[in-house]
């Protein structure tokens, strides 16, 4: 995978951007689950999070039974929840159940809304090597249904369930994969089990060291062996996710794949210090390096050259180039008193040459000037995304915005005036790069993205995970 | 997640709970203690045999005298920082394991937090790669959380081995000296973790090595783990590990 370099280019718009907007707060997340138009994700103590669109998020979520930990799949039709109750050293103890529970929706609003009984699916013993907390499902390519369930204390174990009653596969006996973590995930991709958990101290806020890691298999048995081959029943973990600027503690893996190249990761941080040192819902891209999952970055916001990952081509108004009047340079009979630095060219030097208007836009080749600089902004007060706000796109220092046009092409307007075609979702792709994409084009309902028609000629085209055509980086410059 | 420090938030509203809350707890019902079976010591541990005891086939040290453990609680293992293990387990700070070769069964008196305890040594062989203190705790029904262990065992070398690296992983921090020197320290609320740590490049002189370990640890199951690894990062295998 290339090296993607995301630096600010000319002013730093140092944001602290929240993990999340509204009021997140949450502890050990279930994966996010996707049911008629909004998004949910459970935690420890009582119900969970609802989110419309992904970004701004608000409690109202409702799971019966208490409990820690919960995790949450779609299985046909239906939403089976497991969580767990007891154990975690509650009361000096680690004895507890893990439990099953179905539900055909989980909009709590809906006539259809309403859990079955639960059922015991896995348990430990007060003083066993194991502590049964923490499960969490994965539904295998073949159809089998397994769960991991444990904590720092003992072993982490794998069990079958029946993926039609979410019952026990009657005679199926618990395999140990881990030891030493908690809060564990089982995901599938490209012939790999990945078992992702967390290590470090939870709970303590800013001091909380809860850091996310992963062991593969071939078999989703195990053994999950780290990049360095060692197993996680030693131990053995890969990071994936530590603390990030003013967000401490992430812990809960959770994968959540929007479309092919197109993956998020959820995460509680154990402290937000945005929102009050705070355990708060975090949504990450979630990129994959030689087959290791890797988290991505929250895109911030500041001034970037756009390139195209077709060509290497960077997005630009399509006005005149201006030559500078530092003329030709030759490197014979230099004296080298006369030598002084020169100032690049300026906003003020040619916005004035600019028209006034819609100006379009293409792809050349990068040269620092002030029609190729874009600054790119959060609009906070609209809807968002999975995990991030929609930005305006915008070339630095004006209010020149680009704008997605009703012929399927791009445009810039002068100003920013909020519509759907000047809104731009822009996503961490798997491989590191980057998609960019209209929240609505004009007169279709179809979703385009910003694309390299050729090199020199961007355009709106459905999204191709394949094609270099459809990513693009945000390059630093030296 | 583990409920071993102050309450989170829940869902949705940014308050803190009590940690033992009817939400969390569900239908769990405490056990009477007098029902609960904790796991025996032999499933970890057996009497040292009189047969010689090399590493295992991974090159780990399973042949050890381990003290009794002794209460010192801590509200979190974040405490134990650098400077605080340096301060509190140091050979100054209990003598009492220092200066003379303990056997199976000596007792010591060693002052704690509750004045002088008189705790016993153990020679035990571990039946798993890594020494389950916390199961020795519980085997001998002594204390498990807030408490520090020490280990001693003695590496026969058949030869002088330069440029060996002692690998090791605790849970929680640890210090480690070979023949009264300290060569590795690991801090902060650790997990056992395979080849965690390593001490610079040292020398296992030919004969006997004694090896100490102390391990602090608050909340959570201890252990340790540790072998030498040669230059090539490879185990080293060719070792007589001893008691005495």
């Amino acid at each position: 995978m290339k090296k993607i370099y995301i630096t600010i280019l000319l002013s730093a718009f140092v944001l602290n951007m929240k993990a999340q907007v509204g009021t997140p707060f949450i502890h050990d997340p279930s994966t996010i689950a996707y049911c008629d138009g909004k998004y949910y994700v459970f935690g420890t103590g009582e119900g969970g999070l609802i989110s419309e669109d992904g970004w701004h998020w608000h409690g109202g979520a409702v799971r019966p039974g208490g409990g820690v930990a919960p995790d949450v799949m779609k299985i046909g039709d239906r939403y089976l929840v497991v969580y767990s109750v007891g154990g975690g050293g509650l009361a000096g103890g680690h004895a507890s159940n893990v439990m099953t529970i179905w539900n055909k929706t989980l909009d709590p609003g809906s006539p259809d809304f309403k859990y079955s009984d639960p059922v015991k699916v896995a348990n430990s013993d007060y003083d066993e090597d194991c502590d049964a907390i923490d499960p969490s499902l994965l539904m295998a390519p073949d159809g089998r249904l397994w769960l991991s369930y444990g904590t720092y204390f003992g072993f982490i174990r794998l069990v079958e369930l029946d993926p039609k009653t979410g019952k026990r596969m009657e005679g199926n006996k618990p395999v140990n994969i881990a030891i030493d973590c908690e809060a564990t995930d089982l995901i599938y991709r490209n012939g790999w089990y990945y078992l992702l958990g967390t290590h470090g101290t939870c709970c303590d806020g800013p001091n909380s060291t809860y850091n996310i890691v992963v062991g593969r298999s071939r078999q989703v048995t195990g053994p999950y062996l780290d990049n360095v081959g060692r197993d996680m029943l030693k131990g053995g973990g890969k990071m994936v996710l530590s603390a990030r600027k003013n967000k401490i503690g992430p812990g809960h893996f959770g994968r959540f794949v929007e479309e092919e190249g197109v993956e998020k990761m959820s995460c509680h941080y154990e402290a937000d210090f945005q929102q009050g040192g705070y355990s708060v819902l975090g949504i990450l891209p979630l990129l994959w390096k030689n087959d290791w999952p890797v988290a991505g970055k929250q895109f911030q916001e500041g001034t970037y050259e756009i390139a195209s990952e077709r060509r290497g081509y960077s997005l630009e108004l399509a006005v005149d180039f201006v030559r500078m009047e530092a003329g030709f340079r030759f490197w014979r009979k230099i004296d080298e008193n006369t030598i002084k630095p020169i100032d690049n060219q300026r906003l003020d030097e040619v916005e004035s040459s600019w028209p006034k208007g819609k100006i379009s836009v293409r792809t050349s080749d990068y040269m620092d000037r002030p029609n190729q600089r874009w600054t790119i902004t959060a609009v906070n007060d609209s809807v968002g995304t999975l995990g991030a706000p929609y930005y305006k796109i915008q070339i630095a220092g004006t209010q020149r915005t680009l704008t997605a046009t009703a012929d399927k092409e791009l445009t810039t307007e002068a100003s920013f005036s909020g519509k759907a075609e000047q809104l731009w979702q822009i996503d961490q792709l798997t491989d590191g790069t980057y998609r960019i994409m209209p929240k609505a084009v004009p007169g279709t309902r179809e979703r385009l993205v910003l694309y390299s028609a050729g090199d020199s000629t961007p355009t709106l085209a459905p999204f191709d995970m394949k094609s270099d055509n459809s990513k693009w980086e945000f390059l630093e410059k030296e | 997640m583990c409920f071993t420090m102050s309450g989170y938030a829940q869902t949705g509203q940014p308050r803190k709970i009590p940690k033992h809350t009817d939400q969390m707890m569900g239908f769990y019902q405490k056990p009477d203690p007098k029902n609960v079976k904790h796991p025996d010591l032999t499933e970890y541990f057996s009497p040292v045999s009189s047969s010689v005891m090399k590493p295992d086939d991974n090159g780990f040290i399973r042949r050890w005298l381990l003290l009794e453990p002794f209460k010192k609680p801590n509200r979190s293992n974040v405490v134990f920082v650098d400077s605080y293990l340096k301060a509190n387990l140091s050979q100054s700070s209990y003598p009492e394991v220092w200066g003379y070769q303990p056997s199976d069964g000596q007792k010591v008196k060693i002052r704690t937090n509750k004045g002088k305890e008189t705790l016993r040594w153990h020679a035990f062989d571990s039946k798993l790669f890594n020494v389950k203190l916390f199961r020795f705790a519980s085997g001998l029904n002594k204390n498990k959380y807030g408490v520090v262990f020490w280990g001693y065992t003695v590496i026969n070398a058949p030869e002088e081995m330069h440029d060996v690296r002692l690998a090791a992983g605790s849970n929680g921090a640890s210090c480690w000296w070979l023949n009264n020197s300290e060569v590795l320290m690991l801090s902060g609320d650790r997990r056992m973790v395979m080849d965690d740590g390593m001490s610079h490049r040292i020398t296992l002189k030919k004969g006997k090595n004694t090896l100490r370990f102390a391990v602090i640890n608050g909340p959570g199951m201890s252990d340790i783990c540790v072998r030498f690894l040669n230059d090539n990062g490879e185990p080293v295998k060719n070792l007589i590990i001893t008691t005495k």
